[in-house]
């Protein structure tokens, strides 16, 4: 069966539609759900969604972390359900502690609105359990605070454990390691800066995000069955 | 046992010391076009002021310290000072 994943929405999210139409494509049941719910009690997964959680006021992430339904999300990740940030919801998880590292303003301060080539670095995250390392993507970026940075121990640890998931092919933003996304030791939590919901037909300019979507739908289907 | 009181601090964060600040990094390399020359180390953060009712001026600090750590600093990259100012 389909598997059910939760869009959290933030005040200020606004991306939660897209993911929803994008995850549905990949073949699952998607349902928004408003930070402020507290279970997830029925979904095999959760994406947080990109924009502008809480107006990014303070730093991006910084106040989405305390929202009633972050600990629900929390729970879900420790127990081993796929659970994917994408932009806003990168940050967000982060700021939660959910995955390692911050994200920065980018170098040269300017915002990125772009079609930028990355690099499938690790297959063992749920978004990428589908692809063969190597790969390349042509995915859309949308961000000002995307320049990954952590320090030198935790990124020597993210390479060790093969927990680098992308990285860009001509780093846009100043991120450490050209990363573009990383994954927790279990690699069931997955956060990355590109957005694969908008590459999901080629009239959109590229449906390269569809295949790690797809990925991540069907790491929900086993988690539901597993779980 | 003294009443509590209410104190003004001051809370400030920035990048840690090897994180690098794009901000500034700018603010510095525009200096010298408004002719300030002779600037060095610019490096950006934030400030709050708060009021604190707490019973001493050490426990103000404390909680001031704490409320810094969990939520005004990211501690990943920034660190935080907290004065009391009154």
């Amino acid at each position: 069966m389909a598997p059910r994943l939760g869009v959290v929405v933030f005040p200020g999210s606004n991306c939660e539609h897209d993911v929803v139409a994008a995850l549905e494509q990949a073949g699952a049941r998607a349902d928004l759900v408003w930070h402020g719910d507290r279970s997830l009690a029925g979904f095999d997964g959760v994406v947080v969604p990109g924009g502008f959680a809480h107006g990014d006021y303070l730093r991006p992430g910084a106040i989405a972390r305390f929202s009633p339904v972050m600990a629900a999300v929390g729970d879900l990740a420790r127990a081993g359900a796929p659970v994917l940030g994408i932009c806003n919801g990168f940050q967000v998880l982060t700021e939660a502690g959910l995955l390692p590292g911050a994200l920065q303003k980018n170098r040269g301060l300017r915002f990125i609105c772009d079609t930028v080539e990355v690099t499938v670095s690790s297959g063992r995250s749920a978004l990428t359990r589908g692809l063969e390392p190597g790969t390349v993507l042509r995915l859309p970026i949308n961000h000002f605070e995307g320049n990954y940075t952590c320090d030198d121990s935790t990124l020597a640890r993210l390479v060790e454990e093969d927990r680098v998931v992308l990285r860009y092919v001509d780093n846009p933003n100043g991120s450490t390691g050209d990363i573009a996304g990383v994954c927790n030791e279990a690699g069931n939590v997955v956060g990355l800066m590109p957005h694969p919901e908008r590459a999901t037909e080629e009239l959109l300019g590229s449906a390269d995000g569809l295949p790690l979507l797809e990925s991540f739908v069907a790491a929900s289907a086993s988690a539901a069955v597993t779980a | 046992m003294s009443e509590p009181s209410t104190y003004s601090v001051l809370v400030e964060v920035r990048l840690r010391p090897g994180i690098a600040d794009p901000q500034g990094a700018t603010i510095e390399r525009a200096l010298p076009a408004l002719g300030f020359e002779g600037v060095r180390s610019v490096r950006s953060g934030k400030a709050f002021r708060l009021e604190v009712d707490a019973p001493s001026a050490d426990d103000a600090a404390r909680r001031a310290g704490e409320l810094a750590h969990r939520l005004l600093a990211n501690p990943v990259i920034e660190e935080s000072t907290v004065t009391v100012l009154a």
